[in-house]
């Protein structure tokens, strides 16, 4: 099979799944209780029947659910994602607004946990019942335990208040607005909190992946025989072993995208990063559908487009998956 | 001039920056169409209204320098200000006003706010003089900034939906401050108004309200001084804490008009609710000082009755069920709820409007427990959020429920409609949820309405009080115990009955911060 036609077969099968996800997102977010225009309402302070009855009918909201459905399914064909209810806004330009920073939150943290975990595994690997290695475990276990909430908040205090050194909150100085250079650093100095926090929970799985798949790998023969022809132990490690440590790594990164939109949403409420996140958070508790399916529905896409890339990196990483063998 | 220290160079000018923290995200700015104090707080910068109110519920002039009500009620003739001109350059004319009004009219969610109004005539471009079908003592109330912001016609005067209109992010009025910039989920930029139509005024430059969703951050920004203002403070703790920095005023003061109370409602339709001696023996076991001195740590105000404390039109004089287990055991025996023999009477749910753990939960726990003491069962049910909650009470499905619910100045605008029968609506929220229907207060709410002495409108009102708490369709709690927190080294601070949702123009900086 070449690349090209495993590439086709995979974007084939994303669009099936992607159509799946809108109709189960529109099913499952219709089944809650409550709706939009009993929350617009409630913002009213309370309104009158009829403006009721005005809303439910301007949305859409009075016709069949299954007629929604294909309203909703024939627009989103055309391109066309609605308009927010709570936001007034096409949702589009909102989830456009919104996209740069939580991928900026999403691709910094990521690397983050990455480098660091990759690391750190590493490190403990080469002894792994030194003293070293047991703290890394102990500190893992420790990240990977603690609420996401609870971390941000840990650091929020710490680095806001006990040892103001860093930006709790927002995602630049709004006062006095920088440019150029300077504002990339402002935008970096607020990112520090919160990609740290989402960092943390998955600096631990991919330490402890690490450092399994380095003491699984550093007893294996072609290890003893490199060290055997006298190699530095540098390139033992980092030239012989990490590269085939790394492919459960590579998987596990592809499979965590969509854990990283999960724990994002708690972060950026919790340093009110102006995200897809909080986004997503706000249109729950506001019933705002179009909003809240678009948001699911481009996490959605980014997930599958983040599983092919993984199969992508995979094959490169790996010649034998590259080579067909299965 | 340039001689002077840039901070003295500052004060003599007035202006600077002053940054609001906010957990507030509006929908947009166009107050017309949109209540809430969201939306309120910006749109009271932009555009201004005929009058506005001091500290004692007086009204002052704004964009109407003169107001005059006619001897039989039934009309109001504004002059309105020669200098006024919208952010466009536009100058502000009774057309305006006429606009302004019949669109409020037909699309504000309080539709009893302006009901009364027929038709606005427009004389002279500087006159406008309102119909009324019948009098209407509120009206004054509803020309406040936070419910009647006055629109440029020719703005949204396009046929589009007044509602959707682009505008409503892209606002023009003729208030204070223009928007400048709205960065969504992040913050929004207010710019003084050079030809604002009050003379030296506003005295800030620029108001940046940041939009900070946790309200941790939100005080850790405050205590960093990199906000200035933090309005709406309802945490007992976050409260507690401001007061802690020095470098913070902490003022309950500006809310006497939105009038916010916190209550425990009840399904007077349900058994064995729609007993009134049940609800009173409900009002007699729950002890309300203990809720407001430990539970809410003194921040609250008790609120005795369904007007809030602070109004003119408030009724202390009513019955206040102090505390009082037997009475509330002999009550429920009258009513026929006799102990099992695990000592239950019945066993009923109560919910709570999520969101403030300090004011709903905790006072729902505290009543589990409270009236276990008298033998009623009371099963705490949880809404994961708003509209879950809204979903079940909007529906009557519920025993008791805690409750939040704004006055808005007047009864006629907030208050009427959770008593009015014809407001019994199933499927809204903040209707007669309660089901309560009694033909006297009917007729009372109907006559205070109308009535345009105010001697005699104090008088059907404080009826009106006596009869609601002697009936309890609702147990009255508290005051949301809200409070504006401010740096120091701030002058002008909002202590109107409108606070943070009239416009800011006085507010300014006597020593500004250090940036």
């Amino acid at each position: 099979m070449t690349l090209l036609t495993h590439l086709f077969g995979k974007l084939a099968n994303a669009a099936a799944l992607l159509l799946a996800v809108l109709v189960l997102n529109f099913c499952l977010i219709h089944l809650a209780p409550g709706d939009p225009v009993q929350v617009i309402a409630g913002e009213m302070g309370g309104a009158s029947a009829e403006v009721i009855a005005d809303l439910r009918a301007k949305y859409g909201l009075d016709d069949s659910l299954l007629q929604q459905l294909f309203t909703y399914l024939g627009k989103v064909a055309h391109g066309d994602f609605g308009y927010s209810y709570y936001f007034n806004q096409p949702v589009l330009g909102l989830i456009g607004q919104r996209l740069p920073a939580s991928l900026y939150l999403a691709l910094s943290s990521l690397l983050t946990a990455v480098v660091i975990g990759t690391l750190l595994g590493v490190v403990s690997a080469r002894r792994p019942n030194g003293l070293l290695s047991h703290v890394v475990t102990v500190l893992s276990l420790t990240g990977y335990a603690a609420p996401i909430f609870w971390t941000g908040l840990m650091l929020l205090l710490l680095f806001g208040s006990v040892w103001p050194v860093l930006p709790v909150s927002g995602m630049a100085d709004v006062v006095n607005p920088k440019t150029g250079f300077a504002y990339v650093r402002d935008v970096a100095t607020h990112l520090v909190l919160p990609s740290l926090t989402l960092a943390l929970v998955f600096i631990a799985q991919y330490s402890r992946l690490a450092r399994v798949n380095m003491i699984d790998v550093l007893s294996a023969d072609y290890v003893r025989t490199a060290r055997a022809k006298g190699l530095p132990e540098r390139v033992v490690i980092f030239k012989h072993a990490l590269r085939n440590a790394l492919i459960p790594i590579v998987t596990v990164v592809g499979l965590q995208f969509g854990n990283l939109f999960a724990g994002a949403v708690l972060v950026e409420t919790v340093f009110s990063w102006p995200g897809m996140g909080r986004l997503v958070f706000d249109s729950i508790l506001r019933r705002d559908y179009p909003t809240l399916m678009a948001v699911l529905f481009f996490s959605a896409v980014m997930v599958i487009a983040a599983n092919i890339i993984t199969d992508l990196v995979y094959r490169l990483v790996d010649p034998r998956i590259r080579a067909g063998a299965r | 001039m340039l001689g002077l220290p840039a901070d003295l160079r500052a004060q003599q000018a007035g202006g600077g920056t002053l940054v609001i923290g906010s957990t507030q995200v509006p929908r947009h700015f166009n107050g017309a169409v949109q209540s809430g104090i969201a939306t309120a707080l910006p749109s009271t910068q932009i555009f201004a209204s005929p009058l506005r109110f001091d500290e004692n519920w007086k009204p002052q002039p704004y964009l109407a320098k003169s107001w005059e009500v006619a001897p039989d009620g039934l009309s109001i003739t504004l002059k309105l200000v020669d200098d006024a001109v919208f952010h466009d350059g536009k100058p502000v004319t009774s057309e305006d006003v006429a606009f302004s009004i019949m669109t409020i009219k037909a699309n504000h969610p309080f539709k009893t706010m302006l009901a009364a109004v027929d038709m606005v005539e427009t004389p002279d471009p500087k006159t406008a003089v309102i119909k009324l079908s019948h009098p209407h003592p509120a009206l004054l109330l509803a020309m406040s900034p936070a419910l009647m912001p006055i629109l440029p016609k020719h703005v949204y005067g396009d046929g589009q939906d007044v509602k959707s209109h682009p505008a409503n992010l892209k606002p023009v009025g003729s208030g204070p401050y223009k928007l400048a910039e709205y960065k969504q989920g992040e913050y929004y930029t207010l710019e003084k108004f050079d030809k604002f139509f009050i003379p030296g005024r506003p005295k800030l430059d620029k108001i940046v309200v940041r939009l900070i969703s946790d309200p941790n951050a939100l005080m850790v920004s405050a205590e960093r001084g990199e906000v200035h203002a933090v309005p709406f403070v309802t945490g007992v703790r976050d409260i507690d804490r401001l007061q802690k920095s020095k470098n913070i005023v902490v003022t309950d003061k500006g809310f006497a008009g939105l009038g916010a109370l916190n209550w425990l409602a009840f399904n007077t339709k349900k058994k064995p609710l729609d007993d009134v001696r049940v609800r009173q023996a409900i009002a007699y076991a729950a002890n309300r000082d203990f809720i407001v001195n430990k539970l809410m740590g003194g921040k609250a105000m008790p609120s005795t009755g369904p007007i809030a404390p602070g109004s003119p039109l408030e009724e202390k004089n009513v019955q206040l069920y102090k505390l009082d287990i037997a009475k509330a055991n002999k009550l429920l025996d009258e009513a026929g709820l006799k102990p099992d023999g695990n000592g239950v009477r019945a066993t009923l749910t109560i919910d709570y409007l999520p969101g403030s753990d300090e004011q709903q939960r905790n006072v729902a726990e505290y009543m589990r427990s409270a009236l276990k003491r008298v033998g009623l069962n009371l099963e705490v049910r949880a809404a994961p959020d708003f509209p879950t909650w809204a979903q079940r009470v909007s529906n009557f499905d519920f025993d008791l429920t805690m409750d939040s619910v704004y006055n808005w100045a007047d009864p006629v605008i907030g208050v009427d409609r959770t008593y009015l029968t014809s407001n019994i609506r199933k499927g809204i929220i903040w209707s007669n949820t309660q089901q309560y229907s009694n033909p006297k207060v009917d007729e009372i709410l109907g006559k205070a309405a109308v009535e345009t002495s105010p001697e005699k409108r104090k008088a059907l009102y404080s009826e009106f009080q006596k009869i609601v708490v002697d009936e309890v369709p609702v147990f009255f709690i508290n005051a949301v115990p809200f409070h504006n927190a401010f740096a120091n080294g701030l002058g002008g601070l909002p202590t109107t009955i409108w606070g943070v949702v009239s416009p800011l123009d006085e507010l300014h900086w006597v020593t500004p911060p250090k940036t």
